[in-house]
Order: structure tokens, then C-alpha cells, then sequence
């Protein structure tokens, strides 16, 4: 039995506007059977809560967590970054009791933020823990060797070399056939390729807008950032008042052709696929077809709670709603665990027999 | 047991009673011995590997006030069912369940959302299992669903009026014509009745289909519909057949109809009730007119076998009453309790009665056509079953909304 005064009710005091606010809560209307004037702003949610533990991340920190990969320098003195990517079969829970059948890169989804400068020399080691074949595909420019179409068989291992280039926000997917299946299962994430001279200082955020088709029919039942349906919505992400924010945003949907990042009370400067210094635009509203993605930048001006979501409206009631709460202060988020502290890095993992 | 004691001599009477008794016994104990192996040893078979088979079937959905949802579910799978999440018109929506969101299997749970349907409109209800797997439900249009107060019982059986007993009551009030046709209109009046009945039974059997098609399969789907005809078909059959082989008199032929013919129209009440509490009979006034029309005709069935008595007054109002009055209860029943597997039986049960009365009759037009020595396949018979047929198939028309 669910109570439905859950977190996110508490929410709804924050954001219904004062003029909807009764004094009896509208959810206890309708337990007690009477008739409801009203019904909150968030009742469109999920009931109860994802259990991150069990999923091996937290969606909070995986908005901030960067793997600088380990560096050494190079005798020509470039510097030398070694990532490591182990692909493995893992329920994960997607949306508060809804267990999903993924493919993962380290146990997570999306996988690891893989961070680098433009130039570097990138060195990373793939290990297929998984029962089926996966590949790890790299947008950028690189030799065609390095391309990641060759299907890695389960057990093996593959070492993935080239230079960073150019600059700007890519990803990495697998590009094992059935292409839409390795992808839409869960094996992708963010690669960016830091400018030579950084970007200004900035709360820089990773947000993959990701969905999971849960029943295989070829539609998505759900929609987030991060993985986790409403996570943002019932745990909104901290932000500090006038501090630029810089977000990651990639769209790594599939089934649906499109999907779009609204910022409420607030425009944006988008850097197209992050490749130049110079916005091109200054909107509130920007559309992402699969596989592209942009850098975003703005702050706020008023303290407060924001909505941000898809603005494609059945995106954003599927899940994909989310909230920034801006304070005068901030808050920290907590961090993820480093991959190779964890003594089984798939000890939630249940490797999955079968066809799933 | 006489046959199968021992010939060569009593003393071991007992030993044979015991004997007999072990074979009897003995399967059921094999039987027993085999399923401890089976629980011990898992058969051999290897651990289930497969995901849990899901199957959950969304019964009805009411909208008891404005702003709320209520979904009725039944999880008619072999394994429990975990409701996760639920979605309204593909948005996911705050809910309450009772008694527990895991459903046991034959197990039934209630969803309470405070959704603002809209009036008038569609709305689709999809649950989303623990595992992912989803059920979905439309609601064809949105109205608030009657609450049992004295206004809604008496309007409800106005309706049942009006579709059951009225119609009924007029088709008899033909009688006094019936009455003065000659033999050969009897045979066509008694083959039109034949006509309608099969019309009825195959509308009835249909309309039972339809229903358990939306039911969880472990209910036995078509084939129970099926076995409760024909059990329904035989049980009546046997029923006044008991010490005499004789058929039953023409009065009690009447009343058999009427009885077939009341439990078609307590499934006509059912659905038109169902229909009705579900919005999706808008066409109110014309469907009652329809299905005045239609079952008008089956008061003409009820008084063919009658033709040759004098019923008292009496058993006119006791065979329309039979045969109209069910349809004031199944409007209530699909009104208020709207359930597929009853409404499923009910019109299995009246689909059976249908049968058996098919038979009846056939068989008096039989013995008829004997004692007037004319053929029984005559144009005129084949012309009145036609006929019923016809008007039936007519008159449906306008109750198809």
C-alpha cells in the first residue's frame, strides 16, 4: 500500500501557485471519496523511490562525475589519458519499482563521463563482461581502425587508441547489431573533449536524455535525464544563485526521433555540439535530434524552485520532468563511488540468460 | 461389487473389500508419491530461468466523483503480479492501491487515482508491472459512474421495463390472432418462433463470447461459455423428464420459453446497464426504442405453443413477467456491479435455456406436422423460420449503437 503523500507532494507546496492551495490536501479528497477541486501540479509523478544503492549510482552524482581517465605523459609530452570500460548485463531499476534488463559500460547507465583536453592521447581498454558481443563506437575524428564496428565477443578485450579532436561535447555507443537494441539497452555515455584554453568556471552538469522501452514493443514507457524517471522531480537538483551553470546535454533517445530541453524562467546560451567558444543561440527551448547534443549556459537571477523538461509534453509526463531548486548558497551533490574502489563492480549485477 | 467378489468363498470377503479399496486408492497414492518427487527434486527440469509470466486484466473502470479514477484489476496469471507505476493517457499518475500492490494469482486489487478526467472523452489507463510489462484499458467515454441511490435503482428499472417486460407483454397481447389462424399458420407461427430463437441463441452466444474475451483467460474464456451452454442446455432438458418420458405440456413449453427468453434478456439488461453506467450508450432514447422493437417479437414465441389451451390471465402476466422482468435485474447488476464473468455466464446460462426451447419447439412442430401428416420441411415453415430470422436480424439493427 502506497501512501500518496509521498516526497513529491511536499513539492507541491513549493510550486502549486498560493492560489491553489486549499486547505485540505487534495490527495486526502479523494481518499476520503469526496470531490476534488483540485489535482496537484505533481500528481503526474511516479510513486516511490528508486533504491540507489541496489542500482550501483546515484543519479545526483552522476550529474557531476568526470573520469579524467589515469594520466601519464607521453616521451613527446602529450599527455596520455587510460580509461577502462567493462560492459556488462545488469537490472537495473529505472523508475521506483521498475526493474529494467540493461547493458551497461561500469555498472551504470549512462556510463562513465569520459573527459579529456583536446590533443590528449586516449588509451582505453574495453572489457566485454557481458554475454552478448558490444563494441564501443566514439564520436570525434579518429582512424578507421579505432571506429569501434568490430562486435567484441563476450570475455574478450579490446583496446580502443587515438587523439582527441576535435574539441566540443560527443558520446560513445555501442555499435553492435542490432544497433537500436545495444543502444537503447544502455550502452552509451558522455565523451568531452575539453577546449585547449577551458571554458570559463562553471556548475557544469552531465544530463543524457535517455528513455527505456520496458515491455519491447518498440515505444518507450519511460523518459529521464540520467536514467531515472522523475528522479530530478523528486530530489531537485541544488543550484547557486547568479553561478553560471553549464550543462552537458546529450540525446541518446531511441524509438523517438526527437527530444527537447525546456528551462523555465530562464533563457540559455547553446553551443552547438559544443565545437566553437561562441554561442549561437540565446533560447529557452532547443530540440535534439538522436545522437546530437549541445552545451548550455545560464544562470539564475531569482531564488527558487524551476521546472526543466522535454518540451515534447508526453516526454515530460513519461518522466522526463525535472527541478532546480536555486538557493543564495548551493548545494553539493554527492559524489559517485570511483569504478575501481568497488571490490565487484557487478555484484548487482544478475547476468541474464536468454534473449533479454 | 457383487461382480467382483471373490467366487470361491466369503471369509475373504473382506480381504477383496480392502483390495478393492487399494486399487482404488492406489493411482491417487502414485499420484501423491509423484508429486513429492516432483517438489523434492524440482522435476529435473532445470530452475526457471524465464522472466515470471504476467498477466493482469483490467476489469472495469469507474469515476466515482470528479477528479478520481478508480481501476479494478484481476491478475489471472500463474504468477503474482506487482503493479509498479500506472499512467493516465500516457502520463505516469500518483495512485493509491488496496489491498497490496503485489496481486496474488486469482487475486484482485483496486487503483484510486486523482486524475481530472474530462466528460465526454476517452482515457486510457496503462499499469507498468514491476518488470516492466504493461496493461492497458479504454475507457471509451468519460462519465461519472451512478451511485446506487433510490432515483438510479428506479430509473434503472424503468429501463429494464421498457427493453424486457413491455415489449414482452405487447408480442403476447397477438394472441387472440394467434389463436384463429388455421394449422398451417400455426406451423408458420410455430417455425417463425424457431426462427427468432436461433437468432437469439446465436446473438446470445456471441454477445457471451465477446464478454469473456475481456475477462482474465484463467477464467476458461470460450470454452466455459460453451460448457455452461450445453450444461445449461441439459440440465433442462432432464428437468420434468424425471418419471415420464412424455415432453412437457404445451403450458409448461411456454414457460420454458419465457424462461430461455428471460435469461436472454437478463444479459440484454446487463449490457444495456453496463453500457449505460459506462457512458458509452449515448444514444439513450433510440437504443430503448430498438430494443422495444426487437423484443417484441418474443412475446409472438412465448404465446405460439398456447394456441390450443385456454390460459388464464394469470399465466399471461407470470410468462411475461419470466421472460421480461430478468432484464430489470441485469440492468441493475451491469449497472451498479458491472462483472464480465457473471454477465459471461448469465448470458451462457440463457443461451442454453435458448437451446433447449429450440428443441421444444422444434419437436411440437414435428409431432404437428405428424398428426396432420404434411411435411415437415414445408415452404411454409422454411418461409416462418426465415421470417424470424429476418425480423430479428431487422431489428437488431437498430440496437447495434
Amino acid at each position: 500500500m502506497m501512501g500518496l503523500a509521498g516526497s513529491a507532494m511536499a513539492l507541491n507546496a513549493s510550486l502549486a501557485p498560493a492560489s491553489a492551495q486549499t486547505p485540505t490536501h487534495p490527495s486526502s479528497n479523494q481518499h476520503s471519496g469526496q470531490t476534488g477541486d483540485h489535482v496537484s501540479l505533481m500528481a503526474n509523478m511516479v510513486m516511490g523511490d528508486v533504491d540507489n544503492k541496489r542500482n550501483n549510482f546515484d543519479p545526483l552524482a552522476l550529474l557531476t562525475d568526470f573520469d579524467y581517465g589515469t594520466v601519464t605523459t607521453l616521451p613527446d609530452g602529450r599527455t596520455l589519458r587510460e580509461y577502462t570500460l567493462i560492459a556488462g548485463d545488469q537490472l537495473i531499476e529505472i523508475a521506483p519499482g521498475v526493474m529494467f534488463p540493461a547493458w551497461s559500460y561500469n555498472g551504470r547507465v549512462p556510463g562513465p563521463t569520459l573527459r579529456c583536453t583536446e590533443g590528449d592521447r586516449l588509451r582505453i581498454t574495453f572489457i566485454n563482461g557481458s554475454s552478448h558481443p558490444h563494441s564501443v563506437h566514439f564520436h570525434g575524428i579518429h582512424p578507421a581502425n579505432m571506429d569501434g564496428l568490430e562486435a567484441i565477443p563476450s570475455g574478450e578485450t579490446f583496446i580502443y587508441e587515438f587523439d582527441a579532436e576535435p574539441f566540443g561535447l560527443h558520446l560513445y555507443h555501442c555499435h553492435t547489431v542490432p544497433l537500436r537494441r545495444h543502444i537503447h539497452k544502455g550502452l552509451y555515455g558522455v565523451f568531452i573533449v575539453d577546449p585547449p584554453q577551458p571554458r570559463p568556471d562553471a556548475h557544469e552538469l552531465v544530463m543524457v536524455m535517455n528513455a527505456f522501452d520496458t515491455n519491447f514493443d518498440g515505444a518507450n514507457e519511460f523518459y529521464a535525464v540520467n536514467t531515472v524517471a522523475f528522479h530530478y522531480a523528486k530530489h531537485p537538483i541544488p543550484l547557486k544563485l547568479n553561478e553560471l551553470v553549464r550543462i552537458y546535454l546529450v540525446n541518446i533517445t531511441e524509438f523517438d526521433l526527437i527530444n527537447s530541453f525546456h528551462l523555465h524562467a530562464n533563457m540559455f546560451h547553446v553551443f552547438r555540439t559544443g565545437t566553437q567558444l561562441q554561442p549561437h543561440e540565446f533560447t529557452d527551448t532547443i530540440m535534439l535530434a538522436q545522437g546530437e547534443r549541445h552545451i548550455l549556459e545560464f544562470r539564475y537571477k531569482f531564488p527558487g524552485q524551476f521546472m526543466f523538461h522535454a518540451h515534447v509534453s508526453e516526454f515530460a509526463e513519461l518522466g522526463w520532468m525535472s527541478l532546480f531548486n536555486v538557493t543564495e548558497t548551493g548545494a553539493t551533490l554527492p559524489t559517485m563511488p570511483t569504478f575501481t574502489e568497488q571490490a565487484d563492480p557487478f555484484g548487482v549485477c544478475t547476468l541474464i540468460t536468454g534473449e533479454l | 461389487m457383487s461382480a467382483l467378489s471373490d467366487p470361491s468363498g466369503v471369509p475373504q470377503r473382506p480381504w477383496w473389500r480392502r483390495s478393492l479399496m487399494l486399487s482404488a486408492l492406489l493411482p491417487l497414492l502414485l499420484l501423491g508419491v509423484l508429486l513429492a518427487i516432483i517438489v523434492t527434486t524440482q522435476t529435473g527440469l532445470g530452475d526457471r530461468t524465464a522472466p515470471p509470466i504476467e498477466e493482469l486484466t483490467i476489469n472495469r473502470i469507474t469515476l466515482p466523483v470528479a477528479n478520481q479514477l478508480v481501476v479494478n484489476v484481476t491478475n489471472g496469471g500463474p504468477d503474482p503480479v506487482t503493479v509498479a507505476q500506472v499512467q493516465v493517457d500516457d502520463a505516469y499518475w500518483m495512485f493509491e492501491i488496496t489491498p497490496n500492490k503485489t496481486i496474488p494469482r486469482l487475486g484482485s486489487a483496486t487503483i484510486t487515482l486523482p486524475y481530472p478526467w474530462v466528460q465526454d472523452e476517452p482515457h486510457l489507463v496503462t499499469i507498468i508491472t514491476t518488470n516492466g510489462v504493461t496493461f492497458a484499458h479504454q475507457l471509451a467515454v468519460a462519465t461519472r459512474t451512478p451511485s446506487i441511490t433510490i432515483e438510479t435503482v428506479g430509473r434503472y428499472a424503468l429501463l429494464g421495463i421498457y427493453v424486457g417486460f413491455i415489449p414482452v407483454s405487447l408480442g403476447l397481447l397477438w394472441f387472440p390472432v394467434l389463436r384463429r389462424l388455421g394449422r398451417s399458420g400455426m406451423q408458420v407461427i410455430l417455425s417463425l418462433t424457431i426462427g427468432l430463437l436461433v437468432f437469439l441463441l446465436v446473438d446470445t452466444l456471441a454477445e457471451a463470447m465477446d464478454v469473456i474475451a475481456d475477462t482474465a483467460p484463467i477464467f476458461g474464456g470460450s470454452s466455459l461459455v460453451l460448457m455452461v451452454t450445453l450444461i445449461s442446455c441439459g440440465f433442462l432438458m432432464t428437468l420434468g423428464r424425471n418419471r415420464t418420458q412424455i415432453p412437457p405440456s404445451r403450458l409448461q413449453l411456454a414457460y420454458r420459453i419465457a424462461l430461455g427468453i428471460g435469461l436472454h434478456n437478463l444479459g440484454e439488461g446487463l449490457a444495456i446497464g453496463a453500457a449505460f453506467a459506462s457512458g458509452s450508450a449515448a444514444l439513450g432514447t433510440f437504443l430503448v426504442i430498438g430494443f422495444t422493437l426487437h423484443n417484441i417479437t418474443e412475446g409472438i414465441g412465448i404465446a405460439a405453443p398456447l394456441t390450443r389451451e385456454r390460459p388464464s390471465m394469470a399465466h399471461f402476466v407470470g410468462l411475461a413477467a419470466l421472460a421480461g422482468l430478468p432484464a430489470v435485474l441485469g440492468v441493475w447488476i451491469g449497472g451498479f456491479i458491472y462483472n464480465t464473468v457473471l454477465t459471461a455466464l448469465f448470458l451462457a446460462l440463457g443461451a442454453g435455456a435458448i437451446a433447449q426451447v429450440i428443441y421444444e419447439v422444434g419437436y411440437l412442430l414435428y409431432r404437428q406436422s405428424n398428426d396432420d401428416r404434411t411435411p415437415l420441411f414445408s415452404k411454409a415453415v422454411f418461409g416462418g423460420f426465415v421470417a424470424g430470422v429476418g425480423i430479428m436480424y431487422a431489428t437488431a439493427l437498430l440496437v447495434t449503437a
